[in-house]
């Protein structure tokens, strides 16, 4: 039976670089996946764009083509990724490029999936009725629309599988579902039909597996942690699928790392809502109907997985500007480090409070005793070696949040005393880019297939 | 009956979507996954999370993976960009609820190694 292997090489814009090429040099694959956008990943890529018109994609991607591409070319490689960002047109022209640097004019075609950017359409739907009401708050978009920054409905495999029927080695996406990236590549060489929902689920799955990149194969994994071996190496994961559905979830041997049912559990129910409804552009996948087995060294099959259709709306993702925040630290050490750190933060509010400053939110933190389990991590104790105060500030108000960064270091020579950690200088203020999911009848998008050659 | 943690029976991974934390707790053996379902309740995470998490708690089961999964609602400050937390995407939510304590038979506490 024919079966076809997709690497995992990134599972977010910032991840391993090595990890690509070792998915591509360290043993047989079909297809690499790259997963290059989280939620806020768009925001940040819009400003790079309105700074230089030919920015605005994940930029790591080209350089990596440089590396990859001859061998992709010599052992039939397609690569899947969601690297176009806010600009899948000015990604594909630089794998271009550098595909005619390298000598492969003629042999590369890129596939370019667009059609996702709704930016310039949001005021004509509101317009229609398409409230794009927040999925979470149910407030519709008018409430923020002056405050958008950028705006992306997220597609799923189907444009993929077409840039990959028209001959594409590589596609490049602007906003597209993770799972997406994995999906297309099995839907396209097995044939798979789009309302065959089982299957088409069982790609979603597949995808999901492997989307965060190593955390499938014995990375940020809870479940015996410390005998996982040689992390420092650690292998990314493979789906191996078949025409059926089915799947194993591996990795290259002499990679470290683990596969085991216990590590892709972990995995899977990885940021699930319902586990009987998994919403995808593509299908409603069914988290309860999988089924794992161990199946021998770092191999763990996967089957028995069922679909439903999909709905007849595409997810959006919207950011918009919400004010700015900073957040800034000084370390207390022994004795009574908690309770220095706690008088201090007192000082502090005071004086915020005396500069008639205004927050919409000031939030402290002691890390080293309750940052990260707050009440839950119990009474701290008073031989506790150090703890780091952390006060975060939130306002509309740029001055007052700038303010605020200039009163952490002169707690030092004026409050509690052993402290230190200030050698960082004052904390950065950052604009709030914040996150609108919403909702939008598939009827009025179209994604676009474009195919490019070198 | 024996007081154990869930640590001692579950291992658990966690995440967030918007303001939502999602913890899904899985059993170490399969035998332990049926003392999940009867103690780690809805209820119960909900007190187990006072303090930390202030909005409403949603449990799904997934017998096929002995696993429960949580929806924490109003449990990252904002989430995302907005939080200020230091784990604003609720990433150790998950070692959080292990923290739990439980009643368990003595035959079932004897499988813990």
């Amino acid at each position: 039976m024919k079966t076809i292997r997709i690497a995992s090489g990134q599972g977010f814009w910032g991840d391993m670089l090595e990890a690509p090429v070792q998915q591509v040099e360290g043993g047989p694959i079909d297809y690499l996946m790259l997963d290059y956008l989280a939620e806020v990943t768009m925001s940040i890529m819009q400003k790079q764009r309105s700074r230089n018109p030919e920015l605005g994609y994940a930029t790591d991607f080209v350089p990596l083509m440089e590396r990859i591409l001859p061998a992709c070319v010599e052992r039939d490689i397609k690569v899947t990724a969601n690297a176009g960002g806010v600009n899948p047109a000015g990604c594909s022209a630089a794998v271009l490029e550098v595909a005619r640097k390298l000598g492969l004019g003629g042999q590369v075609r890129v596939g370019i999936v667009r059609g996702d950017d709704i930016m310039d359409r949001l005021e004509s739907f509101t317009r229609d009725g398409i409230e794009l009401r927040n999925m979470d708050t149910g407030e519709p978009l008018s409430t923020v629309i002056d405050r958008v920054q950028s705006a992306n409905v997220y597609f799923g495999a189907w444009p993929i599988v077409e840039a990959l029927s028209r001959g594409a080695r590589v596609v490049v996406t602007g906003r597209c579902t993770d799972t997406g990236l994995t999906l297309a590549p099995m839907a396209y060489e097995f044939g798979w039909a789009k309302d065959d929902w089982d299957r088409v689920a069982a790609g979603t799955i597949a995808g999901h597996t492997i989307e965060c990149g190593a955390q499938a194969s014995g990375g940020n994994c809870m479940v015996d942690w410390d005998s996982i071996p040689d992390l420092a190496n650690i292998g990314y994961p493979i789906v191996e699928a078949s025409a059926d559905g089915t799947f194993v979830i591996t990795k290259h041997p002499g990679t470290g790392g683990r596969i085991s049912p216990a590590v892709i559990k972990e995995q899977l129910v990885y940021e699930m809502g319902d586990p009987k409804a998994y919403i995808t552009p593509d299908c409603v996948a069914d988290f309860t109907s999988i089924h794992l087995a161990g199946d021998g060294t770092d191999r763990v099959r996967m089957f028995g997985i069922r679909g439903n259709p999909e709905t007849e709306f595409y997810k959006v993702s919207i950011s918009y500007s919400s004010g700015f925040k900073a957040v800034g630290t000084l370390v207390y050490a022994w004795p009574d480090a908690y309770r220095k750190a706690e008088a201090a933060d007192r000082i502090l509010r005071e004086r915020l409070e005396r500069l008639g400053l205004r927050f919409d939110e000031v939030l402290t933190e002691f890390v080293g005793a309750s940052a990260c389990h707050g009440p839950l991590a119990g009474t701290p104790s008073g031989e506790l070696a150090e703890v780091e105060l952390r006060v975060g500030v939130r306002s509309e108000s740029k001055a007052d949040v700038e303010r605020f960064t200039k009163e952490l270091a002169p707690l030092v020579l004026t409050g509690p005393p052993n402290v230190t950690g200030f050698a960082g200088g004052r904390p950065r203020v950052q604009e709030i880019v914040a996150y609108w999911p919403a909702l939008i009848p598939k009827s009025v998008v179209e994604p676009v297939v474009e195919i490019a050659e070198a | 009956m024996k007081t154990i943690r869930l640590l001692d029976i579950a291992h658990a991974r966690s995440g967030d979507k918007g303001d939502t934390a999602n913890v899904g707790l899985i059993a170490r053996r399969p035998e332990f996954y049926p003392v999940l379902v009867e103690r780690v309740t809805v209820e119960a995470v909900k007190r187990h999370f006072d303090g930390l998490v202030h909005g409403g708690v949603e449990r799904f089961e997934l017998p096929n993976l002995e696993a429960l999964n949580f929806l924490l609602h109003e449990a990252l400050g904002g989430g995302g960009t907005v939080s200020l937390k230091t784990d604003a995407q609720g990433k150790t939510y998950s070692s959080a609820l292990l923290r739990m304590e439980i009643e368990i038979d003595d035959d079932l506490a004897r499988l813990i190694p």
